[in-house]
C-alpha cells in the first residue's frame, strides 16, 4: 500500500471543501439541486478525481481509462465541481448548472457533460452497470500505458459510488450477486453511507444494518471508514486494488450535510435550495473550514 | 399451410453466427437459454456468454455496462420482461445513455400460449416504440430473423428485436433483403393495404387470397420496423389504395395499428382498421387457437379489409 503525504492529504481535504462552496453556491443560484448528499461525498470524490483514478482530462473517452459510475446522480454538483477542477470543463461553467442549456444537467447526461460514464438519477444502477463495464475491462485485460498516481499497474478498474438510501433498490443486490459470481476484482464500490435519505434516517425508512455483515454474506471483500478522512479513504482505495477475485465495498461512514452545521444530520436538506441568510452562514462555515486545511 | 420452422432454432444459430462474425458480440440471459435458443451461442462461446440469474433489471444494466466498455450485448429474454420489469433499465441506460443492447424478446405476443397471461406479451411494442432512440423490429418468419439479425448487429444503436416462441410458416426465400425502416412490399393491389408484422404477416397473405376471390385487390406490406416506421411506404398505400388495415399479434392499442394510425392521421387521413387483440388480456390454451379467439384469426382481417374498403365511400360527417 502507497504512503500518502500529509500534503496529499490536506490539498485533497482542502478540494474537497473547495467543492462544497462551489455546491453551495450551485444549488443557492438556480435555488435547486441536492446538497446533503453531495457534500458527504465530497471527500470521497475528491480522492478520487485528485489521486486514485487513472483519468486523462484531454481524453475523456480514453479507452484505458478507469472509470467511475456516479450513481448517486442526484448529488451530482459534486461530480460537476471535481470534474471542472480536475480540468474537464472550466471551473466557471459551475454556475450554469441546472439552467436551460448547460451541459450540467440536473442528473447527470453522458453525451453533454465531458468525464460522465453513465447517466444518473433513477437509483440503483451503478453496481449492475459496473459489473458490465467490470466484465468488459476483464476481457480486454491488458494493462494500461498510464500508471496511476497510486502506482497501481493494473489494467483499467470501475468504480461505482453509491449512496445508502438507494441500496434500498433491488437491482444493487441483483448486481451484487452477478459481481460475486464473476470474482470482480477490477470492481470497486464506496458506499456513502451518510445514514440519511429524502424523508429521514435510513434505520427510520429501511433499515440497512448490519451492512458490512450483509456484503460479506455476498461474497464481497468489505472495508469500513471514516468517509471524511482522506486518508482513510486513499488507503482504503489501495488496498481493494490489492483485492483480485473478489469484488470490494468501502463502506464509507459519512454525515449528510457534512461541513454546516445546521444542514448536518438533517434529512431536510436533502434536496432544498438555502434562502439568501442560509446561504450566507453557510458560506462562513465553509469558508471557515476550508482554511483550516489551507493553512 | 407452408412448411413450420422453429424460430428459436433460428435464432440461436443466426446468433452463433454473429458471434464467429463480430469478437464485440457478447450474449446475456437471465436463466433462460434454453428457452430463447442463447444457450447455443454458450455452447459456441462459453467466454462471451453471461447468465446473470432469474434477474431481468440486472440482465439489462449489466448489459449496458458491457455497451458502454464498447461491445455489442444480445440480451435475452422473455419479452413481456424486457417491457414492462426492466423497462426503466432500458429507458435510462439503452434510449437515454445510449448503450448499444439489442434486446432479444423471446415469446413474444400470445405464442407462450399455454403459460398464459402472465407470459404473453401484448403491450410490449407500444411502450417500447414510445421511448426516444429505440428501434422496434419484428421479424416476419425465420428467413426474417436470420437476414435482419445481422442488420441489428450493425445498427448503431439500441433494438428491440421481437420473436415467438412457436414455429412459424416460411414466408420469404433467400431472395428478401430487407433494410431497418423500410417496408417490404409482398403483394401490390388497389383497394386496400393489409400492413402486417411477425406471425400475422402470414395471415395477411391468406386473407388476400380470400379477397381476391371477393373482388377485392388487396396490397400486403411487411412492416418488420415499427420504429422508425416506413412513414412514406404507409402514406402512399394510403393515397393509392385509400384503405388501410392493420394486422399484428399484439394489442390495438399502441402497436402497429396505432403507429400507423398517427401516421396516416396529420398527413392522408384514409380509413383504417386495426386487427389484434382488444384491450384485454387473453387466457392460456392452444396459440393458434388463441389468435382466433382474440381477435386475429384470417377472417377478423377479412371483414377488416372489408369495412375499410366500406368506410373509403362514406362521407365525413
Amino acid at each position: 500500500m502507497a504512503y500518502h503525504s500529509e500534503e496529499l492529504i490536506r490539498d485533497i481535504s482542502a478540494k474537497a471543501q473547495q467543492f462544497r462552496i462551489e455546491i453551495l453556491k450551485m444549488v443557492f443560484e438556480n435555488q435547486t439541486g441536492h446538497i446533503g448528499g453531495a457534500f458527504s461525498a465530497a471527500e470521497i470524490v475528491a480522492s478520487l478525481y485528485f489521486h486514485h483514478l487513472r483519468i486523462d482530462p484531454a481524453r475523456p473517452d480514453w479507452p484505458e481509462r478507469d472509470r467511475f459510475l456516479f450513481s448517486k446522480g442526484h448529488a451530482c454538483a459534486v461530480l460537476y465541481s471535481a470534474l471542472a477542477y480536475r480540468g474537464f470543463f472550466p471551473v466557471e461553467e459551475l454556475h450554469t448548472f441546472r439552467k436551460l442549456d448547460s451541459r450540467l444537467q440536473g442528473h447527470p447526461d453522458r453525451f453533454k457533460c465531458p468525464g460522465i460514464e453513465i447517466p444518473a438519477g433513477p437509483l440503483g444502477h451503478g453496481v449492475a452497470v459496473g459489473v458490465g463495464m467490470a466484465l468488459a475491462l476483464k476481457a480486454a485485460g491488458k494493462p494500461s500505458s498510464l500508471s496511476a498516481p497510486s502506482g497501481r499497474a493494473s489494467t483499467a478498474k470501475v468504480y461505482v459510488l453509491l449512496g445508502d438510501g438507494e441500496i434500498n433498490a433491488g437491482v444493487i443486490w441483483e448486481g451484487a450477486l452477478a459481481a460475486a459470481k464473476y470474482r470482480l476484482g477490477n470492481l470497486t464500490v464506496i458506499l456513502d453511507y451518510n445514514g440519511i435519505q429524502q424523508t429521514g434516517a435510513t434505520a427510520d425508512v429501511l433499515p440497512t444494518e448490519e451492512i458490512a455483515e450483509k456484503w460479506k454474506a455476498f461474497g464481497w471483500h468489505v472495508q469500513e471508514i471514516h468517509g471524511h478522512n482522506v486518508g482513510q479513504i486513499l488507503d482504503a482505495l489501495d488496498r481493494a486494488d490489492e483485492v483480485h477475485a473478489r469484488p470490494c465495498i468501502i463502506i464509507a461512514r459519512t454525515t449528510k450535510g457534512k461541513g454546516v452545521s445546521f444542514m448536518e444530520y438533517d434529512h431536510r436538506w436533502h434536496g432544498a435550495p438555502p434562502n439568501k441568510e442560509q446561504f450566507d452562514n453557510a458560506l462562513v462555515e465553509l469558508e471557515e473550514g476550508l482554511r483550516v486545511w489551507q493553512n | 399451410m407452408a412448411e413450420l420452422i422453429p424460430m428459436r432454432k433460428t435464432y440461436g444459430q443466426a446468433l452463433v453466427e454473429l458471434g464467429r462474425a463480430n469478437p464485440k458480440v457478447v450474449a446475456l440471459s437471465a436463466d433462460v437459454s434454453n428457452s430463447d435458443f442463447s444457450y447455443m451461442f454458450q455452447e459456441a462461446f462459453p467466454d462471451r456468454f453471461y447468465n446473470v440469474g432469474i434477474a431481468e433489471q440486472s440482465l439489462v444494466d449489466v448489459a449496458a455496462g458491457l455497451a458502454y466498455a464498447g461491445k455489442i450485448p444480445f440480451a435475452n429474454t422473455f419479452a413481456f420482461l424486457f417491457a414492462t420489469r426492466a423497462l426503466e433499465m432500458v429507458r435510462t441506460h439503452l434510449c437515454y445513455g445510449g448503450a448499444n443492447v439489442k434486446l432479444m424478446g423471446a415469446y413474444a405476443g400470445l405464442s407462450d400460449s399455454f403459460d398464459g397471461p402472465t407470459h404473453h406479451a401484448i403491450t410490449d411494442i407500444a411502450i417500447l416504440r414510445s421511448l426516444p432512440n429505440m428501434t422496434v423490429i419484428v421479424p416476419g418468419d425465420t428467413v426474417a430473423v436470420a437476414k435482419l439479425l445481422p442488420l441489428v448487429a450493425e445498427w448503431p444503436g439500441p433494438v428491440y428485436f421481437r420473436m415467438n416462441r412457436n414455429d412459424v410458416p416460411r414466408i420469404f426465400d433467400d431472395s428478401y433483403n430487407p433494410v431497418i425502416g423500410k417496408a417490404v412490399l409482398l403483394r401490390d393491389g388497389a383497394d386496400v393495404t393489409l400492413i402486417g408484422a411477425g406471425y400475422m404477416l402470414h395471415r395477411c397473405l391468406e386473407a388476400a387470397d380470400r379477397l381476391a376471390v371477393e373482388g377485392i385487390s388487396a396490397r400486403v406490406l411487411e412492416m418488420h420496423t415499427i420504429k422508425p416506421l416506413d412513414s412514406e411506404a404507409v402514406l402512399s398505400a394510403a393515397r393509392e389504395t385509400g384503405a388501410l388495415v392493420t394486422a399484428e399479434e399484439h394489442s390495438i392499442v399502441g402497436g402497429l395499428g396505432g403507429a400507423v394510425a398517427e401516421t396516416i392521421a396529420e398527413a392522408v387521413p384514409v380509413p383504417l382498421v386495426r386487427v389484434g387483440i382488444p384491450d384485454t388480456f387473453a387466457e392460456t390454451g392452444p396459440y393458434l387457437q388463441l389468435l382466433d379467439r382474440y381477435g386475429m384469426a384470417v377472417d377478423d382481417i377479412v371483414q377488416a379489409a372489408r369495412k375499410a374498403v366500406a368506410l373509403k365511400s362514406r362521407e365525413i360527417a
